[in-house]
């Protein structure tokens, strides 16, 4: 029952009723509270919401001080500033001693489409999927950011979330429970295996309806935690197809397909292909699917991505 | 304040740390010996009176929280925790081992870390957060976070300064440990930063100016700190780097120093001569 299409909305929501759920739940924001939606938990535990104002690098370690006196704290920035400004203080304060601490990027990937480089995070699951002990979420739409964290309550460890800023159709099967970890088989298909998250699992759906009209069974894989990555699903999933897509709103380098390349690693499989932004910055543009057009990040790409592979082999 | 008797146990307390810092690094072993001799008196003082602090008790909700955010000063912290029976003495001599006690706090590794430091600047925040947990859950703990004066410039800490006073944690004391010798020289010469007084009076805290090693002094500070209300509290404390071991005090080289076997043997004659002065006054 996911009540908005907005990943953001259902964002905010979800943590509201955590916070409900559990006293300790406490939220920082780095004056950002009204585009994450943390505001909506401000709301109703301003006891508990710590408005840091625009200083990421404190708010870090200063969540990894409440998470060490029982606190369950979750942090809000722009994933480019959650993740790249406050990097070394995620690693130092909060990675090596393992705390709890949860860091919600918000306007993920290039989804603050009018702000341009400078606010878009492409290179965040990558400085993040290197970091020991860190888990990395990115739901593919706003049904499942509301089974996501919920989760978050007694999952141990750091987690970096990644939540779009736009509206997204939904995707994701809404009565199944949800496991933090699950690859989620959306679409069956033999012929080629494409693993997605994010905006992209809907462009990869819509690639997949598109290939069965030519003939090309295509399989869609919602790989919605990066990491810890359910390698022997990985590999499972890349088994009997004679083509393997990753595709992600995301550098290429250190992402998603860098970690499914590396589950691979070892076992025999088929011709893999990437699609996602190619060691580039963002920009900004009119809206999102210019933008998303722009860098390729499109269901005709992920398309052409699988054609291309299967004619090679 | 303190009597006399608490006193003179104090320095004595702060004597023994000192031996046991040096020989921690014993002879042709690196150690940031200048920085942990410089705050001996100030973590005997905490260690061995101020903190609600329980040996047996190292999980203990209500405790007071110890961090320190100059990380690599870990050596004078060790030294608390032997004397304390916390860690076993005999991990003296594994310092900087891959089964030993670790360069900087490590909390996997060493009971009695409260928290991961040594990337300079990050532990005041650090101490804002569990000080604003601990409000919240109406405790009366107080949290200490101790600073160098080369750590200053670090932009973080001038982020937490800033959200302490905005927060009122007045469940926090921190300390600037002014030795005036950073890693590569005499704070003045590297990295110049006047007026610190001035500058945390302006970014709200109370400040308090003491002699560091002067433990009536520091424990007056301690006190006074703990009764300021609204607002947190910051006790500068001028310092001797090295203090005790008179080649290396004011002495950069010894920030990250290794003792030859004459020079071990005369840091420990001194603390000891020092040493046996205190205990007859």
């Amino acid at each position: 029952m996911a009540p908005v299409k907005n990943l953001r909305e259902a964002y905010g929501q979800a943590l509201v009723s955590l916070g409900k759920q559990n006293r300790h739940v406490v939220a920082l924001e780095a004056d950002l509270g009204k585009s994450t939606r943390s505001i909506l938990f401000q709301g109703e535990f301003p006891d508990r919401y710590f408005e840091m104002g625009i200083a990421e690098q404190n708010m870090a370690s200063t969540a990894a001080g409440l998470a060490l006196a029982s606190k369950i704290p979750f942090m809000h920035s722009f994933a480019v500033f959650a993740s790249g400004r406050a990097f070394d203080q995620l690693r130092n304060s909060v990675c090596i001693p393992g705390l709890s601490v949860r860091i919600c990027g918000s306007s993920c990937g290039l989804s603050d489409f009018g702000d341009g480089k400078t606010h878009q995070a492409l290179e965040d699951v990558a400085i993040m999927r290197v970091l020991p002990g860190m888990t990395i979420l990115c739901p593919a739409d706003a049904i499942e950011v509301s089974k996501m964290v919920p989760r978050l309550l007694d999952w141990k460890g750091p987690v970096y979330l990644r939540i779009n800023r736009n509206d997204l159709p939904f995707v994701t099967p809404e009565g199944e429970p949800y496991h933090i970890g699950k690859i989620w088989k959306l679409r069956d298909g033999a012929d080629a295996a494409v693993f997605a998250n994010g905006v992209m699992v809907s462009k990869a759906l819509e690639a997949a309806e598109a290939l069965a009209k030519e003939g090309v069974s295509v399989r869609v894989l919602n790989v919605s935690t990066i990491k810890p990555l359910d390698v022997e699903s990985v590999i499972a999933h890349a088994a009997g197809v004679r083509a393997i897509v990753v595709a992600e709103e995301a550098s290429v380098i250190g992402g998603l397909g860098a970690a499914v390349v590396e589950a691979l690693r070892g076992v025999r499989h088929a011709p893999v292909e990437f699609v996602g932004v190619r060691d580039s910055f963002g920009a900004s543009a009119e809206n999102y699917e210019i933008l998303l057009r722009h860098y390729g990040l499109t269901a005709d790409a992920v398309a052409d991505a699988v054609k291309r592979l299967l004619q090679a082999t | 304040m303190g009597n006399h008797d608490t006193v003179k146990r104090l320095h004595l307390m702060a004597q023994q740390l000192r031996v046991d810092v040096v020989e921690m690094i014993g002879v042709g072993k690196a150690g940031h010996l200048g920085g942990s001799l410089s705050l001996a008196e100030i973590v005997a003082t905490l260690y061995f009176h101020k903190m609600r602090f329980d040996p047996t008790g190292l999980t203990d909700p209500d405790r007071d929280r110890f961090l320190l955010s100059k990380g690599h000063a870990v050596l004078i912290q060790y030294a608390a925790l032997i004397e304390h029976g916390v860690i076993p003495r005999a991990e003296l001599k594994q310092v900087k081992t891959l089964a030993g006690l670790q360069g900087h706090p490590d909390m996997a590794n060493t009971p009695g870390m409260e928290a991961v430091t040594g990337s300079l600047g990050q532990g005041l925040s650090i101490g804002v957060g569990m000080a604003l947990a601990l409000r919240l859950d109406g405790r009366s703990s107080r949290v200490y976070v101790i600073m160098g004066d080369g750590e200053l410039s670090e932009g973080q800490l001038w982020e937490a300064a800033m959200a302490a006073r905005r927060f009122g944690v007045d469940n926090l004391t921190a300390i600037v440990d002014r030795n005036r010798v950073q890693a590569t020289g005499p704070t003045k010469e590297v990295f110049d930063i006047p007026d610190i007084e001035r500058k945390w009076e302006a970014f709200g805290w109370r400040v308090l100016t003491v002699n560091g090693h002067d433990v009536a002094e520091v424990l007056t500070a301690l006190d006074d700190a703990e009764h300021v209300k609204g607002q947190p509290s910051v006790i500068v404390a001028d310092t001797v780097k090295g203090k005790g071991v008179s080649f290396a005090e004011h002495n950069a080289a010894f920030h990250n120093g290794m003792f030859t076997e004459d020079q071990y043997r005369q840091a420990m004659a001194e603390l000891e001569t020092r040493r046996a002065e205190l205990a007859r006054a």
